[in-house]
């Protein structure tokens, strides 16, 4: 408690400050948030995070959601199917950031070493014959991955689906206080699949689904490690972060005070986010018993 | 079997319109748990093949790590990789290792002594302002911790230059705040000592038993599968974590596994992929070894406490 408390308030005095660590925190007033404004870096580093966020927050929810329903279907080796798609969650960060960096290796990589088969080189002659049509650039191949400014922050994206174990365990035991007999009545009614799921799975699941939600925002909002480690913000700063900024702002550029402003700023954009979540969730959060 | 019961059930299996729709349900099912499997097991091969591809990797010469396009299966193999990540002077290996499970550990009782406390004060204590101050405490949960890197980085500085204690360029600051106590697991440890019945601890107080004992002797013991879930999620985030070794270490010599592992590789390029694949499975393990020997604890103490059933 000590140890969250005053730094949030210690750092609300400091991003009001000229503050670099070799003097004393001076007052200057809301300059820091002034300077902010013009600042574009961290215009970029803000819409890339937004951005990031767009792409990876919905699509981590429902990759993780499917992945539960179907782990939730009772199939022999459910346990095995279970542990396989929960293991990668536990990956430490610097790990699994260097695992990837090699399997996105434009030359030597797995993933351009299998869109080489012949299939997916068919698909993406499709794609870049449809590109074509409408005068989009078109698909080069081998994809720099990690060094081709467009496809750096979709390929990062991309990865964090690997780690989505946790959230997809988190709707297992969701889906487990789904009542069997609101599913097996709606069965005999007539609903097929994906009526049941859309009239009586997601309504049930609703609070789980809000949780991940907010959990989601709270941590795609201040993704750090592994851009810093795969990509160190680049290329051309693509994959440049809030959160990166404010770390070399605060400890590269030894500008504390700038720092914290932004660290405010950022913490004021989930308090937002949160907030709006939770108005929001009044409309489609459906309570069990109320 | 009351007449009325075999009237139903004569009723339904007669009924054409049940009988009717029983078969294509069932025919539905079978179809359903067919393309529940097909697709988990493209999505486990597509879940499981990094690993395997890291496995390969670090059990290949460097050469064979360069072909185009690489082989599957590692030829010649060399399990040597290990042994070279393990003894190479760029890395201190067993540093970084004692380095992170210095942390580790102690993060872990910190959390586990600290966090138990407070949420049995929030759990069975009544006390003026609880309420009040266990919502301020969950409101903390939502704040981030590259707000407060800042602020820390500078109280730890203040510290360290106003009491005889250092504490950056030391391991402290990774560990020290942990002993007071972290939102989440004082949450999750309070939910747990509120489902224990209040009469058992009403009897040991009849029995003479003081606060302390009642926390000591009844409380934790019968709290085991969350203790043990606390010390995991701490033990693994100490294991996890670089963005906090990234502000506070200074010295190499203080480096974490997953700092060391970042500033190996940022140094030597991205060129010798077979020592930084068998690196990274060397990081990964404990955590995993972890993870399948707490799985059968926790399944364990859920059956053996019972107390709910």
């Amino acid at each position: 408690m000590v140890f969250t408390l005053i730094p949030v308030v210690l750092s609300l005095y400091y991003s009001v400050c000229d503050y670099s660590l070799l003097q004393p925190p001076a007052y200057i007033g809301g300059a820091n948030y002034h300077e902010l404004l013009d600042d574009p870096i961290f215009r970029k580093s803000l819409t890339n995070t937004l951005l990031y966020a767009i792409i990876a927050l919905p699509a981590g929810l429902m990759v993780s959601l499917g992945l539960a329903l179907l782990l939730n279907v009772k199939v022999a080796g459910q346990t095995f199917y279970r542990t396989v798609i929960f293991l990668p969650s536990l990956v430490p960060t610097v790990a699994s950031a260097m695992l990837w960096m090699w399997l996105f290796n434009a030359k030597l990589g797995l993933i351009n070493t299998v869109l080489d088969w012949l299939p997916f080189r068919l698909l993406i002659a499709g794609i870049n014959a449809i590109l074509g049509l409408v005068h989009l650039p078109q698909i080069e191949t081998p994809i720099g991955w990690l060094t081709n400014p467009a496809w750096a922050l979709p390929a990062l994206a991309f990865m964090s689906f690997w780690g989505v174990g946790h959230t997809v365990v988190i709707y297992l035991a969701g889906l487990q206080d789904v009542p069997s007999e609101l599913l097996e009545s709606a069965e005999i009614d007539g609903a097929g699949m994906t009526r049941r799921l859309w009239h009586v799975t997601l309504p049930m699941l609703s609070p789980v689904i809000f949780f991940n939600l907010i959990m989601a925002i709270i941590g795609t909002l201040q993704v750090f490690a592994i851009p810093y480690i795969m990509t160190g913000g680049g290329p051309a700063r693509a994959t440049y972060f809030f959160t990166m900024y404010l770390y070399d702002n605060a400890f590269r550029y030894l500008k504390m005070g700038y720092a914290s402003a932004m660290a405010w700023i950022q913490l004021l954009i989930i308090l937002a986010l949160t907030a709006i979540a939770f108005w929001s969730s009044r409309k489609w959060v459906y309570y069990q018993g109320k | 079997m009351s007449t009325l019961e075999t009237e139903i059930q004569n009723r339904v299996s007669n009924s054409p319109t049940i009988s009717a729709t029983a078969r294509p349900v069932a025919k539905r099912k079978h179809l359903e748990r067919w393309v529940a499997t097909i697709a988990l097991l493209l999505i486990c091969i597509g879940f499981a093949l990094p690993f395997v591809w890291m496995l390969s990797t670090s059990l290949k010469t460097l050469d064979k790590t360069m072909e185009v396009p690489p082989h599957f299966w590692p030829s010649p193999m060399v399990p040597g990789n290990y042994w070279k990540v393990i003894n190479h002077p760029k890395l201190d290996f067993p540093l970084l290792a004692r380095n992170t499970l210095i942390i580790a550990v102690l993060s872990v009782l910190g959390t586990v002594i600290s966090s138990s406390l407070v949420a049995y004060g929030f759990a069975k204590v009544r006390f003026k302002g609880s309420g009040v101050l266990f919502v301020m405490m969950l409101a903390t949960m939502m704040i981030p911790f590259p707000v407060m890197m800042v602020s820390l980085f500078s109280i730890f500085r203040w510290l360290g230059d106003h009491t005889p204690v250092q504490f950056l360029g030391t391991l402290r600051p990774l560990w020290l705040p942990t002993w007071f106590g972290s939102a989440f697991n004082i949450f999750l440890l309070r939910q747990f000592f509120m489902t224990i019945p209040d009469e058992l601890s009403e009897a040991a107080l009849m029995d003479g038993c003081s606060e302390w004992g009642i926390f000591q002797r009844i409380i934790l013991p019968l709290s085991k599968p969350a203790l043990s879930v606390v010390a995991l999620f701490t033990f693994m985030g100490a294991w996890n974590d670089f963005l906090g070794p990234l502000v506070y270490i200074q010295h190499p010599q203080q480096y974490t596994l997953a700092l060391g592992l970042q500033t190996f590789q940022s140094q030597h390029g991205g060129t010798e992929w077979n020592l930084l694949m068998a690196a990274s499975v060397l990081v990964i393990l404990p955590v995993i070894i972890l993870f399948f020997l707490a799985q059968k604890t926790f399944i364990q103490g859920i059956a053996t406490t019972g107390l709910k059933g």
